[in-house]
């Protein structure tokens, strides 16, 4: 009971946080937030014991995602710009009925999940007992989500694996300066320092 | 942030600490919570924490950007080895098995390598993130705003 208690302190913290994020115009303290939203999740994932996820949790959503973010925010302008003026409820009539009704059927869906730890729930009856039994006993492994993880889903880690390598490859492309427009401005600088005169 | 001696005397005490953490969670990652993407990412937070306070040049000195690039594509190269070798080894792809005398030690050799392989693509990534984000002024702008 004190565990579903701290659940939803945890979770109230979790809404207060995104109501300052929507209510804040300056990025800076949106980041910061972000990253304070991530730490919470945290707590809350071990809070469900789920130490493995909260730990990912905390060291990219509230570590390095903020740090990103930081580094890409030096390129922003500091505050949001201002919202245009409040127009009656008939502009924001759609998207109040698409978060009603989405919020709704997300409800009536969670409504139907398994209680949490339910050892007839769907998840835990079909691989889940032979991976808990061999991991302790036979491979000598005590972490069962390292192996479920590294081994008995190795080709979905190479899949992630591979997607991060994509991911960074994609913006280092973009941004490490290896493009051609980057070179040629770059050369067009040069050129200009010597004071030869470039055709392009 | 050069100069604020508070910042760079942290920033040198906790720099080998916090690698030491990474190569725990990632070595550790069978018996404990952590794994690869984990490690990765703490082992990218030291060297962001440098280049924070000591420059980007000096980041970049201390990992340069092949020795970034290497580190990207070397992890997923690892990962794949893993998997082939368990194929020349009579096994299927990804089959750890067969990497020793016994299944249990095939395992953990198996793992320990996809992990290691895993941390070592997630460090370069971070890495190269911040690099091209916090170096993209640089790269891109101040060339074309001297012309």
């Amino acid at each position: 009971m004190a565990g579903s208690l701290t659940n939803i302190l945890l979770l109230a913290l979790l809404v207060f946080i995104l109501v300052l994020v929507i209510r804040t115009r300056r990025l800076f303290p949106v980041v910061v937030l972000a990253g304070a939203y991530s730490l919470v999740s945290a707590a809350m994932f071990v809070n469900l014991d789920a130490v493995d996820v909260a730990f990912t949790e905390a060291a990219v959503g509230a570590g390095i995602s903020t740090v990103l973010f930081l580094a890409a925010m030096a390129y922003l302008p500091g505050t949001e710009k201002e919202p245009p003026e409040a127009r009656g409820l008939l502009h924001i009539l759609p998207a109040l009925i698409v978060c009603v009704v989405g919020g709704a059927l997300l409800i009536l869906a969670a409504v139907e999940l398994p209680a949490i730890g339910d050892p007839n729930a769907p998840a835990h009856v079909h691989v889940a007992p032979r991976y808990l039994e061999e991991s302790g006993s036979i491979l000598h492994i005590p972490n069962v989500v390292t192996t479920v993880l590294a081994s008995y889903r190795g080709f979905d880690t190479f899949g992630e694996t591979v997607v991060v390598f994509t991911a960074g490859l994609g913006v280092l492309v973009l941004l490490a300066g290896r493009t051609r427009t980057a070179l040629r401005r770059r050369k067009d600088a040069d050129d200009a320092d010597t004071g030869e005169g470039s055709d392009a | 942030m050069r100069d604020n001696p508070i910042l760079r005397v942290t920033a040198k005490i906790l720099f080998a600490p916090i690698i030491v953490f990474g190569l725990y969670v990632q070595f550790h990652g069978d018996y404990g919570p952590g794994g690869g993407f984990q490690a990765g990412v703490i082992i990218a937070a030291a060297f962001i924490l440098h280049a924070l306070i000591f420059g980007l040049e000096a980041g970049r000195r201390l990992v340069p950007a092949w020795a970034n690039l290497v580190m990207l594509a070397g992890g997923v190269i690892v990962y794949g080895a893993v998997g082939v070798a368990g194929m020349m080894l009579d096994g299927l792809f990804l089959d750890y098995n067969v990497l020793a005398y016994d299944a249990s030690k095939g395992q953990h050799y198996g793992i320990l390598l996809v992990e290691f392989g895993v941390g070592l693509t997630v460090t370069g990534v971070m890495l190269a993130l911040f690099h091209a984000f916090a170096g993209f002024m640089e790269s891109h702008y101040k060339s074309g705003e001297e012309s």
